[in-house]
């Protein structure tokens, strides 16, 4: 006898498991990261201690978890509206980074000619703007000659992280310094509500809020979820694919330009190095873990900033090699999101009878390879094209 | 040499195989025939250990054999050659041969394999070469890779799953030839089709399934085609339902010298005309792939028109979206269930309302009224008796003929909203105002109504079908025009007022469903001319 695994999907979801699995991952998690933090030598108890109570456990812990998580929250945000069509919207760094150069030369430069209120509002909105255009392209290029939109948005990314490199090492760079601008006049300034927390939260949670109601009650909301579920039923309903590919997508990128709108105007108050730290990419981390529902990306975004400041935190407390803290990271993320697996599919496992002399060795199910549902299918349905 | 006894096999709601009895004898072609879910198809997936049968013994050369999965098949000498080819598009002739092979060594040598399959198809005619890539070859010779992939392996039996649905005619002659060869070196053929001349042109023996039994085994040389064609389709009449006359009015849509492509890009309709009038329903005969499916897509808008005219209510929507299908009074039941007609990861009262929602009340200036469309829901779930358990399950986990009753509400309410005046009573102003605008913008209240369904019983069970008929000769009474597409000819018997039979993309003749007779209908499906 020997045994043969396979996965089996789920013929529905309990309400149970969706709870537990993310549990399960968690506490398999902390196991994986105990292993680590002991070959590094170090207490795992004392560790973890040290990590929550460096995120959550003072003021201004909680107001950098805060900090970090506006832009984790906004970009999730976009990420989770492109992705709820199944638009493969990767290029949220991308976004967020012009959103931050557009916001940044507006409130450099604009002030000369305009009134000084005028500067805040139109360098968020340039912002937006400049967000919408990168994604609008990819959008464009899916919606008129199917170009894999993986690819374009991911693309762009790079392309958008080095023109803004060009603009703060070179064009815009202030005298006297090896990069980084000028700091913007203190009218275009976000304000800020606790340590260096500032209002770009209260946009976060805004735009979840909306967007959840969009989801829910209007007519675009309920286009954009028939197109991510089944497109060929979008085309048969009459739904207009191609503009709703880019009006999902200049939204998606104008919320990721906010992001970097704000991370300028409220944080960093100039174009520098660490604008973005890869939140876009973690913002693709999180709209997953949310299962792409608004409200639940703030809950994860704001997660999230405390496993990025604890990690950062028990670098300086525990006298760990930096390197280390990252890793953790990264360790306490993969249970995390393997476990998203269990929640779809059942494990199979049973004993299978050794057949005359060499049966199939290769561990899968007997049978195919084919997808469970065809199994199902009635012949009617393969033989019909 | 080879038997299968009493082999059953059950999906959800279907039985597919009904204690099938088959045999094949070394060096024979065997015909499979029968109408799509006729149970073919399953029948052979047993056969290669890609279903399990539920009863019923397979035995080769008087032994009992357990068939697991293809390789276990294979290893006793049975391969099948799928509809969809299963060959890695960017790998070689060669490369896919040796993919798979049960004794592969690290690093095949290839020129080895070459060099056999060179031998090998000059042998049986099957003009391949083994080091072109996949993605470069036609249809037609990548089935002869797949053939040669089994022949290589050693197949005694062949499994050919409709192989000329893809052919050229040409291509088909070199497929002849090369059974012909195959019969010479004692192996053994199994020839999935729908079609009589095939069976004729190539079998030794056919073998005819009806809804899942086999309804007579014969030797070609003792039957016609028109024998065959009535094993095929003709069946006992389940029920009759009572049919008032028709009473026929104005055209509502007008087809003229329709031509379009198929998704594979080869034609599909070449030169369709057709009028169906209001009050009357225009039945669609035809064996599944000879353009019906397109058909009923390019009066819906989803497939675009090569060449012709397409005419609904009096307006020309040759190059209409699907949007203005809808808008023109055009409601769809579409074949495909799952895959086009339903969204099976979102609510019943979701999908009931997917085509509601741009008007009032369901929606408004780009809301949802999300109270009205759970009402709206309630009200469609007890009309048309979907059992669920609530409105907000998944489409998903309802039953097959429960998923076809969700569409079926949808569309008809679709239906019967079309030429309404949009100022019902009970409005309110506002929403009159809103109507109006509407109304002007797709000036709905001229229009008549026209309902596609394309095999709206198939796979249903009794009391279903019955109600989805009944539901359809309603709106042939309230004057609206329908268009049936269907397979099952007692269905187009009983509902049809006309029928239409297509073959290869043309019509063969229009017939009055009461001068209808099985046989007759049974032959123009099968290509043959009566006169």
């Amino acid at each position: 006898m020997k045994l043969s695994v396979s996965f089996r999907k789920r013929e529905s979801v309990s309400r149970r498991a969706t709870l537990l699995v993310p549990l399960a991952s968690f506490a398999v998690s902390l196991l994986f990261g105990a292993v680590l933090l002991l070959l590094s030598g170090a207490n795992p108890f004392v560790t973890y201690a040290a990590m929550f109570r460096g995120a959550f456990g003072s003021g201004h812990g909680l107001s950098e978890v805060l900090v970090k998580s506006i832009p984790l929250m906004l970009t999730g945000l976009g990420v989770a509206l492109a992705f709820r069509m199944r638009f493969w919207n990767i290029g949220a760094e991308g976004q967020l980074t012009l959103g931050a150069v557009a916001a940044a030369g507006v409130a450099l430069y604009w002030s000369q000619h305009l009134p000084a209120w005028t500067i805040l509002p139109l360098a968020i909105l340039a912002g937006c703007v400049a967000g919408a255009l990168w994604a609008g392209v990819p959008a464009v290029l899916k919606a008129t000659l199917n170009v894999d939109e993986t690819l374009t948005t991911l693309m762009l990314n790079y392309v958008a992280v080095l023109y803004s490199e060009h603009l703060y090492y070179v064009v815009w760079r202030a005298p006297g310094y090896n990069s980084g601008t000028e700091r913007i006049p203190e009218y275009a300034w976000l304000p800020r509500i606790a340590g260096r927390a500032h209002a770009g939260i209260f946009f976060g949670l805004a735009l979840a809020l909306l967007l959840w109601a969009v989801f829910r009650y209007t007519r675009w909301g309920f286009e954009l979820k028939i197109i991510g579920q089944n497109p060929t039923a979008a085309r048969y309903l009459g739904i207009s694919i191609a503009r709703n590919i880019v009006v999902a997508l200049l939204v998606s990128g104008a919320i990721s330009g906010l992001a970097g709108a704000v991370e300028v105007l409220g944080l960093a108050r100039r174009l520098q190095q660490g604008i973005s730290v890869g939140y876009g990419y973690t913002a693709i981390i999180i709209a997953w873990m949310a299962q792409l529902n608004p409200i639940g990306v703030v809950f994860v975004a704001f997660l999230m900033a405390g496993l990025l400041v604890g990690g950062d935190q028990i670098q300086m407390r525990m006298r760990l090699p930096a390197s280390v803290g990252v890793v953790l990271q990264g360790m306490l993320l993969i249970p995390l999101l393997a476990g998203s697996l269990f929640r779809d599919y059942a494990l199979d496992l049973r004993k299978v009878p050794d057949g005359k002399g060499d049966a199939p060795a290769d561990g899968r199910a007997p049978a195919d390879g084919r997808a469970p549902e065809d199994r199902r299918a009635p012949e009617g349905r393969q033989a019909s094209e | 040499m080879l038997r299968m006894r009493g082999i059953t096999k059950r999906f959800p709601g279907v039985v597919a195989n009904d204690h099938v009895d088959l045999d094949l004898y070394q060096g024979e072609v065997l015909a499979l025939l029968g109408e799509n879910g006729a149970g073919k198809s399953t029948l052979m997936n047993i056969l290669v250990g890609l279903y399990r049968p539920d009863a019923g013994e397979i035995l080769v050369r008087d032994e009992r054999v357990e068939i697991h999965s293809p390789r276990d098949a294979a290893e006793l000498g049975v391969g099948m050659v799928h509809q969809n080819f299963m060959l890695v598009p960017t790998m070689t002739v060669a490369q896919n041969v040796v993919l798979g092979l049960a004794d592969l060594p690290l690093v095949p040598k290839l020129s080895e394999v070459e060099e056999r399959l060179r031998v090998l198809s000059a042998r049986y005619g099957l003009k391949v070469d083994p080091q072109a890539y996949i993605w470069q070859l036609s249809v037609g010779e990548q089935q002869r890779v797949e053939i040669l992939k089994l022949i290589y392996r050693g197949a005694g039996v062949l499994i050919l799953d409709e192989p000329t649905a893809v052919l050229t005619p040409q291509e088909a002659d070199e497929l002849g030839h090369m059974l012909e060869v195959m019969q010479v070196e004692g192996k053994s053929t199994i020839f999935i089709t729908h079609k009589m001349n095939e069976v004729v042109a190539f079998s030794d023996r056919v073998c005819v399934l009806r809804q899942g039994k086999v309804v007579a085994t014969k030797q070609t040389t003792g039957t016609t085609p028109r024998e065959l064609a009535r094993l095929m389709v003709g069946r006992e009449v389940l029920f009759r339902i009572e049919k008032k006359p028709a009473t026929p009015g104005d055209p509502v849509l007008v087809l003229r010298d329709i031509h379009a492509l198929n998704d594979k890009g080869l034609p599909a309709l070449r030169g369709v005309s057709l009028t169906v009038h209001e009050g009357e329903v225009l039945g669609i005969a035809g064996v599944a792939g000879n353009g019906q499916h397109e058909l009923a897509e390019i009066v819906t808008g989803i497939r675009p028109i090569k060449q012709g005219e397409l005419w609904i209510n009096r307006r020309e929507l040759t190059d209409c979206t699907p949007l203005d299908a809808i808008r023109s009074g055009v409601s769809h039941i579409p074949a495909d269930r799952m895959g086009m007609g339903s969204v099976g990861g979102m609510a019943v009262a979701d999908n009931l309302a997917m085509k509601a929602y741009r008007d009032p009340p369901l929606g408004q200036r780009g809301l949802l009224n999300r109270t009205r469309i759970q009402d709206f829901a309630r009200v469609m779930i007890e009309a048309f008796q979907i059992a669920t358990p609530t409105p907000q399950t998944l489409v998903k986990f309802l039953s097959g003929g429960n998923i076809q009753k969700t569409i079926l509400a949808r569309e008809i309410e679709r239906l019967e909203t079309v030429g309404q005046p949009e100022a019902a009573p009970s409005l309110t102003s506002e929403r009159r105002q809103i109507g109006r605008r509407r109304s002007r913008r797709h000036a709905a209240d001229d229009c008549v109504g026209l309902l596609v369904a394309a095999y709206p019983s198939r796979g249903l069970d009794v009391g279903a079908t019955e109600a989805v008929r009944k539901r359809i000769l309603e709106q042939r009474d309230a004057q609206r025009a329908v268009l049936l597409i269907s397979e099952d000819l007692d269905e187009l018997r009983s509902v049809a007022d006309r029928i239409a039979v297509l073959y290869e993309g043309r019509i063969m003749g229009i017939v009055s469903a009461d001068a209808a007779d099985i046989e007759t209908l049974g032959l123009m499906m099968a290509g043959i001319d009566e006169a």
